[in-house]
C-alpha cells in the first residue's frame, strides 16, 4: 500500500505526459461550431449594388449549398478562390456567399478580377449576420443540407484536400438523403 | 516567457502558423479595448457591459477577453453586448445570446456542467484529500510515541523538548 | 569566424557534459575517488565553454553580423545597444543558450564552493547537473542552433518585436531563467540523495540556499514581467492568468512550498521524502513551463514561434528527467527513515499546513491551465479557463494560507499552544480591525466584500510579521539598546522571513486596492480639453511628432492638476516601428507610491482632430511590485545567513551535539 503511494506521482506524471503527447495532434485554434445540425440562422442580406439577388435563409433550402464567407481585404480568401471556383463549376455544387464587412466597389472589383463562382451574394456590411453564423475568422465555409441545416463548417481557406476528403463525400451523402 | 504581448496585434508574431490564414486577425495596433464611441450613456448599464465583456473570450486572440482586445470581432461583440443590454436583456440573457452563436468556448468562466465538473471540483477535492492525508500523517507523527513499534522519545529528545517548552518565547 | 567558434564551443561543452555525468556516477557507485573527482573540473570547463558560446552570440548581435540567421531575425542595425545585448535572449535560440549558461554557472558554483560536501554526494549532484546539460545542449544543437549562417547575408535585420524593446522586459528573462535553473540544483540534490539513499539535516542545509536563490530570482522575474505588462500594454492590467504566466507561477508556488518544507528537514529531520518529491516537482514544473511555451500545445499570446520538433524534444527531456526521477523516487523514497515527532499544533504542523495549501494552490493552477488540453484530447469539447475561474478557486486557498503564515512563526517546534500564540498577536488583531473600519468608512462601503478581506489580510500579514520580530528582539520589554543588540545578533534567516512575509502583505494590499478601487476614463479629447478623474484634472495641452533611434512617435503633453495646484506633466506616446510595422503605446505614469495616474494615448479619431485617450487612477498599485522586490530581498537576506556559508555546517553540527542549540533560529 505504502509503495503504491510512492508510485502515485510517477503514475500521475505518465498521464500528463501522454496528454502532452496526444496534444500535438490537436489544433487548439479549431473551435467547433455550435450550429452544426441546426437550421441556418434566419437572415436576409441585400445584394451587391447592380445585382438583383442577395442571400436569405429562405434561399438555403431545397438544394445542398456551400455558403462561403469572404471579403476582398482577406488575403487567404484569394488563395481559396480557385478551389471554390472548381467546386462550383466542375463539381456542380451550388456556392453562395456572404460578403463580410467589405466596401461594395472593392468586392465587385475583386470578383471581376478573380472570377465569380457564386450563385448569389449577400452583403453583410456590419458583420452582424456573420456573428449569427458564429463566424470568427474569414474565410469560413458552411455546408447546408436540403432542409436548410448546417452540417459542416470549415474555418480558414478551403484546400483541395478538404474538398476532396470532407466536402464532396458529404455533398454526395446529403444529396442522396 | 513573456516574449510576446497580450495584444491581439501580435497574433502576427504567431503568424508562422496557419492562424495567419484567417484574416479577422488583422494587426491594428496595441491593445485598445473599449472605444469612446462604444460607451453607454447610462453608467449602470455600461458597468454591466464591462463586467460581461470581461467574461467573454475574444475568439481571434488567445486568452484575452473582448474587453481587453482590439480585434474587430471583439469590438463587434462589445457593441452587440451593449445593444442587448439596452434592449433589456438580463446579464444571463446576453451570455446566452453569445453562447448560442459561439458555444461555451467564449466563456472565460467555464459553465458548471458534466465536462467541467472535474475542473471545478478538483481544487476543493484536492484540498480535502490532502487535508485528510495530512491529518493522518500528523496523527502518525504524534501517535507513534504510544505505539510499541516506534521508539519513544529518547532521553536526549525529551530533555530538548523540555528545554524548548520552558523557554518563554522563541 | 566567431559564430563558428561559438558553435564549436557548444559542441565541446556537450562532450564535457558527458564527462561530467558519466565517470562521476560510476566513481560514486564504486567509491573510486579519481573518477569522482572528474566532476568538478568538468563542471568548470563546461561553464567556460558555454560562456564562450554565449559571448560569441552576443558579439554577433552587438556588431550586427547579418550573416547569422538569429541576428537577422531578431535584430536591426538601428536598434539601441541595450536591446542588441538583451535581444540575445529575446528569442528562442538565444534564450536557450542563456538557460544553459545559468545551468553551467550553478554547476560550477557547486564545484567551486562545495568543498565540504561529502564526495559521493558532490559527484552525484554534479553528474545530474551534467545530465541536464547534455539534454539541453543536444536540444540546442539539433533543433535550435543560434549560429546558423545565411548566405547571402541580407543588408539589415527584421528587428526585435518592439514590445520587447523595453528595459523592464530586457531583464525579465534572465531573472526568470535564473529561477527555473536554480531549481535544477534542488532537483540534482534530490536525485543524488535518492541514489545515496540518505537525506539528513546537512542535506537540507545544502539545498536551502539554492532554493532560496532560485526563489528570490524567480520572484523578481515574475514581478518584472507583471510590471512590464502594466506599463507597456496600455491598460494597466498586471496579471492575466495566461498559460505562460501560470507556467512561471507554478514553479514559484511549488518552490515556496519546498523552501518551507526544507526547513523542517533541516531543523527536525522530518518530512524528508515529501521534500524530495517537492524538489523534483518544482524543477519539473519549470521544465514543463519551457515545454508549454515552446511547443505551442496551449495557445498563448506569449508563445515563441512554434515548432513541433522542439516541442517533441522537450517532451522527451521532460519524460526522462521527471519520469526517471519520479520512478527513482518510488523505488528509493520508501526506504527513507522518518524523523522527528511533533504534535499537530507546532511549528512543524504549521509548515505542513503551509505545504498543504501551497500544493493545493499549485494543483489548482495546474488543472486550470491544462484542463482545456485534457478535455480536448478526450474529445469532450473545447472550454476556456480564464481569470474568473482562477480568481474563484485560487483566492479561497490563498486566504487561509496568508492568515496561517502570520501565526506559524509564533508556534514553537514539536508542540505549541495556539491560544497563547494568538494572544500574542492581539496588536495585529487590533490593527486589522482598525484598518478594515477605516477602509469601509473612507470608501463608504464601496467595493466588494472581498476587498475588505484583502485589506484585513494585508494588515494581518504586515503587522503580524512585525509583531513577531518585535517579540523576538523583546521590543519595549527590555531597554531599546538591548533590543537593538538582539536585532543585530538575530540570525539573518529570521530577518529574511520577517521581510518576506511582511512584503507579501504589502503586495496583497496593492492587489486588493487596485482591483477594487481603480477608476478610468475613456475619451476622445482635443488639445485644450480637460478631463477629470479621481479628483485630478488632466489637461490635454498638445500633441506632436517626435523621432527615436528606430521609431517615430506621436507624443502628447498633459498637465495634471489637483484643486488648481500642478501635480505633474505626463507625456504618453504612440510609437510606430517601421521595420516591424508595429505600433506600441508608451503610457505615461505619475506615481506617488500610494497611487498611479496613468495615461495612454490611442489612435486619432476618424477626422484627425481628436485623440482617443485613456486615463486611469490605480490606487496603491506600486505596492504590488514593491512587495515583490521586498520578498526577493527577504530571500537574499536569508541567503546571507551564517550557517549557509562555507564551513558553517561543521560548526552548527558541533553546536547541535550540545543538545540545546544556542539560539533556535526560527524561520
Amino acid at each position: 500500500m505504502r509503495r503504491v503511494l510512492y508510485l502515485l506521482p510517477f503514475l500521475l506524471f505518465v498521464g500528463v505526459g501522454v496528454a502532452f503527447y496526444l496534444g500535438f495532434e490537436r489544433d487548439p485554434r479549431d473551435i467547433p461550431s455550435v450550429l452544426i445540425d441546426k437550421p441556418v440562422p434566419s437572415f436576409s442580406l441585400p445584394p451587391l449594388p447592380g445585382r438583383t439577388e442577395g442571400l436569405s435563409s429562405a434561399r438555403l433550402t431545397g438544394d445542398v449549398t456551400l455558403v462561403n464567407v469572404f471579403a476582398s481585404w482577406c488575403i487567404p480568401c484569394k488563395a481559396e478562390h480557385p478551389v471554390i471556383t472548381r467546386l462550383a463549376r466542375e463539381q456542380g455544387v451550388t456556392v453562395r456567399a456572404i460578403n463580410h464587412k467589405d466596401k461594395a466597389e472593392d468586392a465587385l472589383a475583386w470578383l471581376t478580377r478573380n472570377g465569380d463562382p457564386y450563385a448569389s451574394i449577400g452583403v453583410d456590411l456590419d458583420g452582424r449576420v456573420s456573428i449569427d453564423w458564429g463566424v470568427y475568422g474569414v474565410p469560413e465555409s458552411f455546408l447546408i443540407d436540403r432542409q436548410g441545416r448546417i452540417r459542416f463548417k470549415h474555418v480558414g481557406p478551403l484546400t483541395p484536400q478538404v474538398v476532396e476528403e470532407q466536402i464532396l463525400p458529404l455533398v454526395k451523402h446529403l444529396r442522396q438523403g | 516567457m513573456r516574449t510576446i504581448a497580450r495584444a491581439c496585434a501580435l497574433s502576427l508574431a504567431l503568424g508562422l502558423t496557419p492562424l495567419a490564414l484567417t484574416s479577422l486577425v488583422l494587426p491594428v495596433g496595441p491593445a485598445w479595448a473599449v472605444q469612446p464611441d462604444e460607451v453607454l450613456a447610462d453608467p449602470a448599464l455600461e458597468a454591466r457591459a464591462r463586467d460581461i465583456s470581461k467574461d467573454l473570450r475574444c475568439l481571434v486572440c488567445q486568452n484575452q477577453s473582448i474587453d481587453d482586445s482590439n480585434a474587430p470581432l471583439a469590438r463587434d461583440l462589445r457593441v452587440l453586448v451593449r445593444e442587448r443590454l439596452k434592449a433589456g436583456d438580463s446579464d444571463a440573457g446576453v451570455m446566452t445570446y453569445v453562447t448560442d452563436r459561439y458555444g461555451d468556448y467564449v466563456l472565460l468562466r467555464p459553465p458548471f456542467k458534466a465536462t467541467t465538473l472535474v475542473l471545478w471540483v478538483a481544487p476543493f477535492a484536492i484540498l480535502l484529500l490532502g487535508g485528510l492525508a495530512t491529518a493522518l500523517f500528523l496523527r502518525g507523527r504524534r501517535g507513534a510515541t504510544a505505539e510499541a513499534d516506534t521508539a519513544p522519545l529518547t532521553e536526549d529528545e525529551r530533555r530538548r523538548l523540555d528545554a524548548l517548552l520552558r523557554k518563554d518565547d522563541l | 569566424m566567431i559564430p563558428e567558434l561559438g558553435h564549436y564551443a557548444l559542441v565541446l561543452a556537450l562532450f564535457v557534459a558527458f564527462v561530467q555525468a558519466g565517470p562521476p556516477l560510476v566513481g560514486a557507485a564504486t567509491r573510486n575517488a579519481a573518477w569522482m573527482s572528474v566532476a568538478g573540473p568538468a563542471a568548470i570547463a563546461q561553464m567556460l565553454l558555454v560562456l564562450v558560446a554565449y559571448g560569441a552570440l552576443t558579439w554577433a548581435h552587438v556588431v550586427s553580423d547579418f550573416s547569422v540567421q538569429n541576428v537577422v531575425q531578431n535584430s536591426h542595425s538601428l536598434k539601441p545597444m541595450l536591446y542588441k545585448v538583451s535581444g540575445v535572449w529575446g528569442n528562442h535560440e538565444g534564450s536557450m543558450v542563456l538557460w544553459i549558461v545559468m545551468l553551467a554557472v550553478f554547476g560550477a558554483a557547486v564545484a567551486a564552493f562545495g568543498r565540504n560536501l561529502p564526495p559521493t554526494l558532490k559527484a552525484r549532484v554534479l553528474a545530474v547537473q551534467g545530465l541536464i546539460g547534455i539534454g539541453f545542449l543536444l536540444f540546442i544543437l539539433t533543433t535550435s542552433n543560434p549560429f546558423i549562417r545565411v548566405v547571402p547575408a541580407p543588408l539589415d535585420g527584421n528587428d526585435l518585436n518592439p514590445l520587447l524593446q523595453d528595459p523592464g522586459l530586457a531583464f525579465h528573462p534572465p531573472f526568470l531563467y535564473a529561477g527555473y535553473v536554480g531549481f535544477s540544483m534542488a532537483f540534482s540534490f534530490a536525485v543524488a540523495a535518492l541514489i545515496e539513499g540518505r537525506v539528513d539535516p546537512a542535506w537540507a542545509r545544502w539545498v536551502r540556499p539554492w532554493t532560496l536563490a532560485a526563489w528570490s530570482t524567480l520572484t523578481m522575474g515574475i514581478a518584472l514581467g507583471s510590471w512590464w505588462a502594466y506599463y507597456e500594454l496600455g491598460w494597466g492590467g498586471w496579471w492575466y492568468w495566461d498559460p505562460v504566466e501560470n507556467a512561471s507561477f507554478m514553479p514559484w508556488l511549488a518552490g515556496t512550498a519546498l523552501l518551507h518544507s526544507a526547513i523542517v528537514v533541516e531543523k527536525r529531520d522530518a518530512l524528508k521524502s515529501w521534500t524530495i518529491l517537492l524538489a523534483i516537482v518544482t524543477f519539473s514544473l519549470s521544465l514543463m513551463g519551457t515545454f508549454l511555451v515552446r511547443s505551442g500545445i496551449l495557445t498563448s499570446v506569449h508563445a515563441f514561434a512554434v515548432d513541433p520538433a522542439r516541442g517533441a524534444f522537450i517532451l522527451v527531456l521532460l519524460a526522462i528527467a521527471t519520469g526517471g526521477s519520479l520512478l527513482l523516487y518510488s523505488l528509493r523514497a520508501p526506504a527513507l527513515k522518518a524523523g522527528g515527532l511533533f504534535a499537530p499544533v507546532s511549528r512543524e504542523g504549521a509548515l505542513v499546513l503551509n505545504n498543504l495549501l501551497l500544493s493545493t494552490a499549485t494543483a489548482t493552477v495546474f488543472i486550470g491551465t491544462l484542463y482545456p488540453l485534457f478535455l480536448d484530447i478526450l474529445k469532450a469539447g473545447k472550454v476556456s479557463v480564464g481569470p474568473p475561474f482562477f480568481n474563484a478557486t485560487f483566492v479561497p486557498i490563498a486566504i487561509p494560507l496568508v492568515a496561517a503564515m502570520v501565526v506559524g512563526p509564533f508556534l514553537s517546534w514539536k508542540r505549541a499552544d495556539l491560544g497563547a500564540a494568538l494572544t500574542r498577536l492581539w496588536v495585529a488583531g487590533v490593527v486589522v480591525v482598525v484598518c478594515v473600519a477605516v477602509t469601509a468608512y473612507v470608501t463608504a462601503g464601496g467595493g466588494p466584500l472581498l476587498a475588505l478581506v484583502g485589506v484585513a489580510l494585508a494588515a494581518w500579514a504586515i503587522v503580524g510579521s512585525l509583531v513577531e520580530f518585535a517579540e523576538r528582539i523583546r521590543l519595549f520589554r527590555v531597554p531599546l539598546a538591548d533590543s537593538w543588540t538582539r536585532a543585530v545578533h538575530l540570525p539573518r534567516s529570521a530577518w529574511g522571513m520577517t521581510i518576506a512575509h511582511a512584503f507579501l502583505g504589502v503586495s496583497i494590499m496593492g492587489m486588493t486596492a487596485t482591483s477594487a478601487w481603480q477608476s478610468e476614463r475613456i475619451d476622445s479629447m482635443r488639445p485644450g480639453q480637460t478631463a477629470s478623474l479621481a479628483g485630478y484634472d488632466f489637461r490635454f495641452d498638445s500633441v506632436g511628432p517626435v523621432a527615436g533611434e528606430n521609431y517615430k512617435a506621436d507624443r502628447a503633453i498633459f498637465t495634471v492638476t489637483k484643486d488648481g495646484q500642478p501635480v505633474a506633466t505626463l507625456t504618453p506616446e504612440r510609437r510606430s516601428y517601421p521595420v516591424t510595422r508595429m505600433t506600441t503605446t508608451e503610457s505615461a505614469i505619475h506615481t506617488t507610491l500610494f497611487s498611479d495616474l496613468y495615461i495612454a494615448l490611442g489612435d486619432p479619431t476618424q477626422n484627425g482632430t481628436a485623440w482617443i485617450v485613456r486615463i486611469y487612477h490605480h490606487p496603491m498599485v506600486p505596492w504590488i511590485w514593491i512587495g515583490g522586490v521586498g520578498m526577493m530581498l527577504g530571500g537574499l537576506v536569508s541567503l546571507t545567513d551564517r550557517r549557509f556559508r562555507i564551513g558553517a555546517p561543521e560548526r552548527r553540527r558541533a553546536a547541535k551535539a550540545g543538545l540545546v542549540p544556542p539560539a533556535q533560529p526560527a524561520e
